[in-house]
């Protein structure tokens, strides 16, 4: 690059460091400001005197928080949501897309099934039919409700084959003249050679499920069977701080603004923990999808 | 190659495929089929292939009532805000990120500005709904200088500009990504030569790193009308109430909320189908044009 070396190429320099790092700042400054809420004491926090550093500094919002059986029952299944989830993801995301990324000649019907395929992406049944589907299946309250609906996420698979599409012939040509099968060809040549990509779309995967919370909210119709965020909403939405199921006692000790904060911040530490994973493959990815020219 | 050679090796593809279609069917197709409620007075006990046909009456009814513009009308206003603010605000962000010549500056603002997006809208809502309550931490900074706090989530004057600013927080940083990674493909020597010319800097940035990510700028404007229907139904949800519904009540939330919780599953089926049914026809187009003045293809 060149550098100009005129004063106003480096008045706007100057001002353009300054602009960027406080927008940045202010992207960052609710998050701040939570975390401090989370942090005070119940006079300054439901008083509303903390801004941006904690007053009458406790941990206590914290303890009753991890103490709640119902938020850590919600944690859990939310855990297990995003294994079996992504897991479930993945494994029919590479079956489906390694089929569609042969020719019709090796793969006869695949332009009738990619079109299977596309229609079903570009075409919504809807809320109201995607319900009474999920209810006719007898999946109401159970985890089959939050991860079968969306087994299949179209458009990973579209990616996952172009990834395929990608991985030299030569390789499986090889390997078929040796005698290999298609199981093997994929398990042993297109699966290691996308590492890349399926680390991508896994990450990806999981970061949805957890954040995911309004199917569990119509399909769950018992508030036990509540993943992290939908049992927060009726925390953080509804207000309604009964549900976190802290005694009495405690509670007028504390700020129901403060324990709010306190399960929001729970709630982003999981995706803070992988942050710089998702960073790292976050242009990969992008790459992968919207600017592939 | 008769049909047994050639299913002697091939028939793993169609077991690999089966289980993907299989799903699909079911979650996908299977409530395509049942769209028919839409023209039914549909009940859960007669089920998609039971209920009484009723022909067009919930699409009278809809047309005529005065939620179904204010609804449409929100979800146009919200969505289409959203969009151009959103890329106005990438592209700024990203050629001014694009100038800034120091890597590790550059990473660092990146990673604080795309942290939002990766937060779901419990959390971001959660944390709105807080500070942008009535003692929420902006009335109290307003308050200290002598400004008229407001109910900001709860006056229809304020709740617009709410639901796009807050998903310009969540978004941009993620699509001024996009418009970064079009400016580092841009040839260096571009530059040079220019320079060599005697173009200056600012000059340099018209004549060639915006005409260098152009292609990118009508890729996305493209894609994003299919977009126009979506104006960020989580979002809303999270965030709304009944006192905002005249400005804040989109299609997405009226389904949910007359399909689900008033159990009027026809009338809801109705205007899911008018979204859907108009949602396909505006993602086909902008897949068509983004193939036709972009070059962009998924399959």
């Amino acid at each position: 690059m060149i550098h100009d070396r005129t004063w106003f190429s480096r008045l706007f320099d100057g001002f353009n460091y300054i602009f960027l790092t406080g927008f940045a700042i202010l992207c960052l400054l609710p998050l701040v400001h939570i975390l401090a809420v989370s942090l005070s004491g119940r006079a300054p926090a439901t008083g509303g005197f903390v801004s941006l550093w904690p007053i009458d500094f406790t941990l206590e919002n914290y303890e009753q928080v991890m103490g709640s059986r119902n938020f850590l029952r919600s944690f859990v299944i939310s855990v297990l949501r995003v294994l079996s989830g992504a897991s479930l993801n993945m494994l029919l995301v590479i079956l489906t897309a390694y089929p569609l990324s042969k020719t019709p000649r090796v793969f006869r019907g695949r332009t009738i099934c990619i079109w299977f395929f596309v229609f079903a992406m570009l075409f919504d049944g809807g809320l109201i039919p995607s319900f009474f589907v999920v209810r006719s299946l007898g999946l109401l309250n159970t985890l089959g409700a939050l991860i079968l609906p969306n087994a299949v996420p179209i458009f990973s698979v579209i990616l996952m084959m172009n990834f395929f599409r990608d991985v030299p012939k030569e390789l499986e040509e090889s390997a078929f003249i040796d005698g290999a099968s298609h199981w093997r060809v994929l398990w042993h040549i297109y699966i290691p050679l996308s590492l890349p990509a399926i680390a991508t779309l896994t990450l990806f995967s999981a970061v949805n499920h957890w954040n995911a919370w309004f199917d569990a909210l119509i399909y769950m119709t018992d508030t036990a069977n509540y993943p992290m965020q939908t049992f927060l909403r009726t925390v953080i939405v509804t207000l309604d701080l009964t549900q976190v199921g802290i005694n009495p006692q405690d509670l007028q000790r504390l700020s129901d603004r403060a324990i709010r904060g306190a399960q929001i911040i729970v709630a982003t530490v999981p995706i803070l923990v992988v942050y710089p994973f998702l960073q790292r493959y976050f242009i990969s990815g992008i790459k992968l999808g919207a600017v592939k020219e | 190659m008769t049909f047994k050679q050639y299913m002697k090796r091939a028939w793993p593809l169609y077991v690999m495929i089966v289980p993907g279609i299989v799903f699909v069917l079911l979650f996908r197709y299977y409530p395509m089929y049942g769209v028919v409620i839409a023209f039914q007075d549909f009940s859960p006990a007669k089920g998609f292939a039971g209920s009484p046909w009723i022909g067009w009456a919930n699409f009278e009814f809809l047309f005529l009532a005065p939620e179904f513009r204010r609804i449409l009308g929100n979800t146009l206003i919200i969505s289409v805000s959203k969009i151009v603010a959103d890329q106005l605000g990438a592209i700024i962000l990203a050629l001014l990120l694009n100038e800034a010549r120091r890597i590790l500056f550059r990473r660092a603002i990146q990673t604080l500005i795309y942290l939002p997006h990766f937060l779901s809208w419990i959390v971001l809502g959660g944390i709105l709904l807080d500070i942008l309550s009535s003692g929420g931490i902006l009335n109290q900074a307003l308050r200290s200088v002598g400004v008229e706090p407001q109910l900001w989530l709860g006056s229809n004057d304020w709740f617009r500009g709410a639901v796009i600013t807050s998903g310009f927080w969540k978004n941009v940083g993620f699509s001024t990504i996009v418009y970064l990674a079009a400016l580092t493909a841009i040839n260096p020597v571009l530059h040079e030569a220019a320079a060599i010319d005697g173009a200056g800097r600012f000059r340099r940035v018209w004549h060639i790193t915006l005409p260098g990510i152009r292609p990118t700028i009508v890729l996305l404007a493209a894609l994003s009308l299919g977009d126009v229907l979506q104006a960020g139904f989580e979002q809303i949800l999270t965030l709304y109430n009944p006192a905002v519904y005249r400005t804040g009540d989109i299609i997405d939330t009226y389904v949910y909320r007359v399909g689900l919780i008033r159990a009027q599953w026809s009338l809801a089926g109705a205007v899911g189908l008018f979204k859907s049914f108009i949602g396909f026809f505006l993602i086909v187009l902008s897949y068509w044009l983004a193939d036709r003045y972009a070059g962009y293809r998924i399959l």
